[in-house]
């Protein structure tokens, strides 16, 4: 059983693992950060979000300040693939930004088919079958 | 002298005491810290401990949408301010306890959150006092956040509803006025420096009786703001609304009886909360956090942060607040925690839940934790008169732990969608109209936020402001037949603006002001994000840029354009990069100014920004790209350097296996310059914020928190937080000055 969680990353229930979903790449244990299975590259936030105004001219050129913000880049260490990004100020602490009970979540998941296509969520929520008299359908 | 025992008749002696002589009906830390629904009234026990005809209850209630569908319409069609022009507003109704039920569909759902706090103030105050009490045909007036609200420039109408010579339910109308007679025009000022400076602050008092306004109050009102017949005009507004929204109401009570209302207001909030509860269980266990931060004071540039952890216990949830920055005691851009409560609830509503009905009983499910005296727990002597600062950033922060909890859901209530731009990218003004009349207020136009990028598709361009989603936009035009602005560009996008991402953000639209046929005239902006990026992304795409004011000053554009009609491009890049009008003063400066006057003709220009980017860039289908190119969203240079897109320029065809190899090598790239993250976060983390940055926050431990107080760094324990107070930024920039006066002088002398 293989839980999605992001666009990129999944947890593999039985293994206990986080994955990558670009290239099915194990990472780290679900117990821990999955951060830590992850590369991060600090990123000068001028180089993505350029100097629209001339830079010689003014000081505010529609680029954040790169000694105010920097932008973390979090890729997969296999494949390359960019599944987290944060904006920190230099030298902030990344952000635990999931942690999950995996006993909870396990337990949660005994009863829920896999989802391997996320749906999409446009359409008003239906129910999938019902239940009564102590079973389900 | 230490042995205080009293008996049981003396501590009642002492509590009788203490209630009939109260010194001062401040806010009640008892109401204003609940955001939860009452209890079960013995009526409403009564009623719905027998079987309840649920048809009746949608018949009914379907009447009472449509009442204040109505009611919500009138205010649209007759209101005066700004704010009701372009739909920032509501009516609503509560239960007898001031539990609000339901709003207008299309009303602001902020409001849905924010005024069942003064109705229940009238209630436990007022309706025994016997200097006040409540009767039928009476109205309470109510704008200040304290007492429960947004923030002051809100004006509020709230009426009981008699049946049986019994309150059965209580109406309201609220309705962005702007001025309220604060130090600034307009009614949020960023120059208040205490809440003495923010203008009218009205506890819920009575200002109807017999369902007629009573004149002597209302022009001890017009007498404490800029604009008289504003605050006439929609006090009538809001009167006149909720009489409209009463008659329907009665109509239901002798169509249908007080139970089918009573029931149906009270079930509408319960089966929402029991939705909440099931929504909440289907959500895993654990923690997601995030962190937010806005970089400036509106008086000086600091980076503030608000720190969140959402926990999911069973069919429980925590927001813990808790190393989120202190409270400025000497700047307006303090927020009470009711009001960051309403505005997150706006946020869960238009990103997270939409389809839930609008009523705060979404959040009776949630437990809040803050730190006392944080910059969104304000203490009540904080001004907090610009509280959108953390407020707007509020709208849209949990859009990101959310969707880490949601995103494995088998069912989805709406898409996954990274944050929209978030923060009020308008301008405020005031001064002397054409027409002689003083006023002051906001150019409402913040319809104009792009939205971040969804799981499914690209985010909508310029799609509403982040707290309504249903809202207009006033008719400039009609504004400039009011006002002096002359608004010389509108609703261009941004180009390159954007929150890049496998999904891209939707952007933002620029706005380019100036004044005539005034003798005084001027502006002011009240947003952060020059520095730092607003709106952040999720799951690997990029935020939004930051966005700068520029000013175009020193010369009259009416002039020029006398001269050289084809003269002047409408798009803010291209006229501070030409500079087209000779002589003129181009600079730029932070989204936040305080109030300044300005010069017929002189250009004030800024851009509604774009939401966060979802997904990595890598990802982005190349055809999309292509069509952004097509749409003028994005130039040649980010398709290649960013979305890594091979084609030939002059025919935009694309080079499929050159963009698959182009990427490929990206991948590459990433791998070979990242380092692992135990290894990276060894070098990059700092035991402390770098000693060039003002930083307001927890950094690595939440119980511990940094601020600034008189220009000096401080760390406190988060459970003893001290209000920080401010420099006078221009003490600051006169001692710059003078010191390097001082260098100069040594320097001749030596």
């Amino acid at each position: 059983m293989k839980v999605l969680v992001t666009e990129n990353l999944r947890i593999d229930l039985d293994r206990e693992t986080w994955e990558c979903r670009h290239c099915q790449a194990e990472l780290v244990s679900a117990r821990d950060n999955y951060k830590r299975g992850l590369l991060v590259y600090d990123r000068d936030p001028r180089e993505i979000h350029k100097p629209l105004l001339d830079p010689a001219k003014y000081a505010r050129t529609y680029s954040p300040d790169p000694q105010w913000c920097r932008i973390l880049e979090y890729y997969c260490p296999k494949c390359g693939a960019m599944i987290e990004t944060e904006y920190l100020p230099p030298g902030h602490p990344p952000v635990r930004d999931i942690e999950f009970d995996i006993d909870a979540l396990k337990l949660q998941w005994q009863d829920r088919e896999e989802v391997r296509e996320v749906p999409v969520g446009e359409e008003p929520p239906r129910p999938r079958g019902h239940s009564h008299a102590g079973h389900r359908h | 002298m230490n042995d205080l025992n009293i008996s049981a008749d003396q501590q009642a002696m002492l509590d009788r005491f203490l209630t009939q002589n109260k010194l001062f009906f401040a806010p009640d830390p008892a109401i204003m810290e609940n955001h939860r629904i009452e209890a079960r009234s013995p009526l409403e026990e009564q009623l719905l401990s027998q079987s309840v005809d649920r048809h009746k209850i949608n018949e009914v209630r379907g009447l009472v949408v449509a009442a204040l569908d109505e009611s919500n319409t009138m205010i649209e069609q007759m209101g005066a301010a700004p704010g009701a022009k372009w739909g920032d507003m509501t009516t609503a109704i509560f239960t007898a306890s001031g539990d609000l039920s339901m709003i207008a569909p299309h009303g602001v759902g902020g409001f849905a959150a924010a005024v069942f706090y003064p109705i229940k103030f009238i209630l436990k105050y007022w309706v025994d006092e016997p200097t006040v009490g409540v009767k039928e045909g009476d109205g309470f007036i109510h704008n200040d956040a304290r007492y429960g609200g947004i923030h002051n420039t809100d004006q509020s109408m709230m009426m009981p509803v008699f049946w049986k010579g019994k309150i059965v339910c209580w109406l309201s109308a609220t309705i962005h006025e702007g001025e309220n007679g604060s130090c600034e025009p307009g009614g949020m000022p960023a120059a208040a420096e205490s809440k003495f400076d923010e203008g009218l602050k009205m506890p819920p008092f009575r200002v109807v009786e017999n369902f007629e306004l009573k004149r002597d109050i209302v022009t001890f009102l017009q007498n404490s703001v800029r604009d008289p017949k504003l605050q006439l005009e929609d006090m009538k507004v809001r009167l006149h609304s909720v009489l409209r929204l009463r008659e329907r109401v009665l109509k239901v009570l002798e169509e249908h009886g007080e139970e089918a209302l009573i029931s149906t207001l009270r079930l509408h909030i319960e089966d929402v909360v029991e939705e909440v509860h099931r929504r909440i269980r289907e959500l895993p266990d654990g923690t997601t956090r995030t962190v937010s931060f806005a970089d400036s004071t509106l008086r000086e540039n600091a980076l503030l942060k608000l720190n969140m952890a959402i926990t999911v216990k069973g069919d429980r949830m925590t927001v813990d607040m808790r190393g989120s920055s202190p409270e400025l005691l000497n700047r307006s851009i303090n927020a009470c925690q009711a009001s960051f409560k309403t505005m997150l609830f706006t946020g869960f509503m238009q990103n997270i839940w939409p389809d839930l009905p609008f009523t705060m009983a979404v959040f009776t499910p949630f437990d809040f934790i803050f730190d006392e005296k944080s910059l969104i727990n304000g203490s009540f002597d904080t001004p907090q008169a610009m509280s959108l600062i953390p407020l707007f950033k509020t709208m849209t922060i949990a859009c990101i732990p959310m969707a880490k909890f949601n995103y494995m859901l088998p069912v989805r209530y709406t898409a996954m969608v990274a944050p929209q731009y978030d923060q009020p990218a308008t301008l405020i003004y005031g001064g002397l109209t054409q027409h002689t009349e003083y006023v002051g207020n906001f150019c409402a136009d913040i319809n104009g936020m792009g939205q971040g990028g969804r799981s499914h598709r690209d985010g909508e361009h310029s799609v509403s402001p982040p707290f309504a989603a249903h809202c207009d936009l006033g008719e400039i035009e009609l504004m400039e037949e009011d006002l002096p602005i002359v608004r010389l560009g509108a609703f261009t996008l941004a180009k390159d603006r954007v929150g890049f991402g496998k999904q891209r953000s939707g952007l933002g639209y620029e706005q380019i002001h100036t004044y005539r046929n005034s003798g005084l005239w001027g502006f002011m902006t009240g947003c952060s994000g020059s520095l730092f990026s607003s709106a952040q992304p999720l799951f690997g795409g990029y935020a939004s840029p930051t966005y700068p004011l520029c000013k175009v000053k020193g010369t009259n554009v009416f002039e020029f354009l006398k001269e050289q009609p084809d003269g002047l491009p409408l798009d803010i890049v291209e006229i501070m990069n030409t500079q087209p009008i000779p002589g003129a003063q181009y600079s730029t400066h932070d989204m936040g100014m305080t109030f300044e006057l300005a010069a017929p003709g002189e250009l004030y220009m800024m851009c509604q920004g774009a939401g966060g980017g979802y997904g990595d860039v890598l990802q982005r289908d190349p055809d999309l790209v292509i069509e952004d190119i097509e749409n003028d969203l994005i130039s040649h240079a980010t398709a290649r350097d960013i979305y890594r897109i091979v084609f030939d320029s002059d025919t935009l065809v694309i080079d499929r296996e050159g963009t698959e190899r182009l990427r490929a090598d990206e991948r590459k790239a990433r791998i070979a310059r990242g380092k692992p993250y135990d290894a990276f976060v060894a070098e990059w983390q700092t035991e402390e914020p770098p000693a060039h940055l003002p930083f307001f926050g927890c950094w690595d431990d939440t119980s511990q928190v940094y601020g600034v107080m008189m220009g000096q760094r401080m760390k406190m324990d988060g459970d003893k937080l001290a209000s920080m107070f401010m420099l006078n930024p221009k003490d600051v920039q006169i001692a710059a000055l003078q010191a390097e006066v001082a260098s100069l002088r040594a320097a001749a002398g030596g």
